[in-house]
């Protein structure tokens, strides 16, 4: 019985994990190593490399200190309509990635909101990269501030309170107490943020125009040489992303280990 | 003297502590958090109070909630009867049939797999379990562009696994079923995260004094283990529904996109973007997006129902 289960649950994980990991190195090695790095060296490849990088140099750092504020105010302070509150925050999570792209062009497109203004003002949002981060920064906005609010709510507020009775500034209480002690959840929250920061498909791909070497990320360039049936060059780009992956797994292991007796309450986490 | 008055202090700090996680009173019926507001009125200790809430709202509302509400305004340009004809247009419905019933059909896969990997990892030791454990989350951490093409990779007719099924007359990629094994993969660690801490917390003495009492073994199953993990069953199962439908990057690959067979309800708005059919996209955009919420206030409602059969346990 024991060794039938173990089998059958190898066998899906095996099917649907790592098969297709696997496949995503073979077949960007295939051709050999030469022209692998070659693909990667591409200068399209490289700008790639490049934007993707900047947006979640925006993108991550903007939810970092919204996740920090929401945290401090939800975890440390009792208000009426504070559930009402974090269901919003989450509420990213339950959107479509294209609709979060959607949004934008209505509000920033040619026949959006502020079009014709911007326009005016020849200020390029959509179809360029301020558009890129702000679907980006749409996608990644839960992440850090989920990771935070029951680990806070968990800590309580003794620690905060005693520092402020003994006469320490807000400041000097944050960076001294409330940032040492939220640090792990921090970091665990800006792994995750960040991975799906540098990986975001849909809704960067609805702002994005595929403008090759301006507003094509990584995920897009994966898109483009796959459909233009450069198959090696595209999965080679594509193994860059999964590398990208493997990391965060391994740095969120890491990280776990060392919040085990600080976990969020169950499901929190998921998603 | 001095350990005695503390002690009863710490116990206050301990149940003030449970009650903040207490997902029922503080999570989920705002009422009450509002009615503890006008009970207890709190005087501030802490600073920034202002300042963090201040910001907080000011930054969900630019990036989060203003912009949602550009979707239902834009709408509001159409007529019911016109909207009506966007939003169940024959394509539009072929798409919600596709995109619900994998979506489903997913989440079931999912559920039944799901549940198998979380038992498998928590009562069994195996080498390299920690290392499975970890991989778990894969889904969530692969780029689903990535996951799209190697999918696709796998499962066309000259893939790896795509060749295995031609013989028995099974096509994967660029059908439905394509879809369908997209929407698995990203819905795999939805079940295993959310079916795994509820079967650590179940004291195995339970199941023991079942087995002891002549239940047999698939009886302690059905009559202890389920009703334990079923609330967390569901919310996995809503969570992985919930991703599915809205699930673009590592679908478009594999499933051809043929109109009304195999094309999903997020293409036909980014069509319809494409089309520079804003307001037709927005009414599409709609009916996902009420339904997401729908789906948001059912996961928090079974979240809630979650800890609290497993806060009876503990």
């Amino acid at each position: 019985m024991r060794a039938l289960l173990i089998g059958l649950a190898l066998a899906f994980l095996t099917l649907f994990l790592f098969v297709p990991l696997a496949f995503v190195f073979y077949e960007g090695l295939k051709k050999g190593l030469g022209v692998y790095l070659a693909a990667i060296a591409q200068p399209d490849a490289l700008d790639a490399i490049k934007l993707t990088g900047l947006t979640a140099a925006i993108a991550v750092p903007l939810n970092l200190v919204f996740g920090v504020a929401a945290a401090w105010s939800i975890a440390k302070f009792s208000f009426p309509g504070k559930s009402l509150l974090i269901t919003l925050i989450d509420l990213p999570f339950s959107v479509s990635p294209v609709i979060a792209g959607l949004i934008y062009v209505l509000i920033f497109g040619l026949q959006g909101w502020f079009g014709p203004w911007l326009r005016e003002h020849d200020i390029k949002i959509m179809f360029a990269v301020p558009g890129i981060v702000l679907a980006t920064t749409f996608v990644t906005f839960p992440f850090v501030a989920r990771e935070l609010i029951p680990l806070m709510q968990a800590q309580g507020t003794e620690q905060e309170e005693a520092a402020t009775v003994l006469g320490a500034g807000g400041w000097q209480t944050f960076w001294r107490i409330t940032l040492p002690n939220m640090k792990w959840g921090l970091l665990y929250g800006v792994i995750l943020c960040n991975a799906r920061a540098m990986g975001e498909f849909g809704a960067v791909s609805v702002v994005s125009g595929h403008i090759r070497g301006s507003t094509v990320t990584l995920p897009l360039e994966v898109e483009i040489l796959y459909n233009e049936y450069q198959f090696a060059a595209a999965f080679a780009v594509a193994s860059l992303l999964a590398l990208l992956a493997l990391v965060t797994l391994a740095l969120k292991f890491f990280v776990e280990r060392h919040t085990h007796e600080l976990q969020p309450p169950a499901g929190e986490d998921s998603a | 003297m001095t350990a005695r008055t503390l002690a009863p202090l710490d116990m206050d700090a301990d149940s003030a502590r449970v009650r903040r996680l207490a997902p029922t009173t503080e999570r989920d019926v705002m009422r009450s958090a509002g009615m503890r507001g006008a009970r207890r009125p709190v005087r501030r200790v802490l600073p920034g109070f202002g300042l963090s809430l201040g910001y907080t709202i000011v930054y969900l509302s630019l990036i989060v909630l203003i912009p949602l509400s550009a979707v239902f305004i834009k709408t509001a340009e159409l007529t019911w009867p016109a909207f009506i004809d966007v939003a169940t247009a024959p394509r539009v419905m072929a798409s919600y049939r596709l995109t619900f019933g994998a979506s489903f059909g997913a989440a079931v896969i999912n559920v039944v797999f799901g549940f198998l990997v979380a038992w498998v990892l928590v009562r069994y030791r195996f080498p390299g379990r920690r290392f499975i454990d970890a991989l778990v989350d894969l889904p969530f951490a692969l780029p689903t562009a990535v996951a799209g093409i190697a999918l696709t990779g796998l499962f066309a007719p000259k893939g790896w696994l795509g060749a295995q099924l031609v013989p028995l007359g099974i096509k994967v990629a660029f059908t439905p079923l394509g879809v369908l094994v997209a929407l698995t993969f990203i819905g795999l660690p939805f079940v295993v995260r959310t079916v795994q801490p509820v079967l650590e917390t179940l004291p195995r003495e339970i199941e023991e004094a079942a087995t002891t009492l002549g239940a047999s073994r698939w009886d302690s199953f059905r009559r202890v283990v389920f009703p334990v993990v079923l609330p967390a069953l569901l919310t996995g199962f809503a969570l992985a529904f919930a991703r599915a439908i809205g699930e673009y990057g590592s679908v478009i690959f594999i499933a051809g996109n043929m109109p009304m067979v195999s094309e999903i309800t997020p293409l036909i708005i980014v069509t319809k973007l494409e089309q520079y059919d804003y307001t037709g996209a927005t009414a599409v955009a709609v009916v996902m997006l009420v339904i997401s919420f729908l789906l948001l206030l059912a996961i928090n409602a079974l979240q809630a129902w979650t800890r609290r059969r497993q806060g009876a346990l503990a």
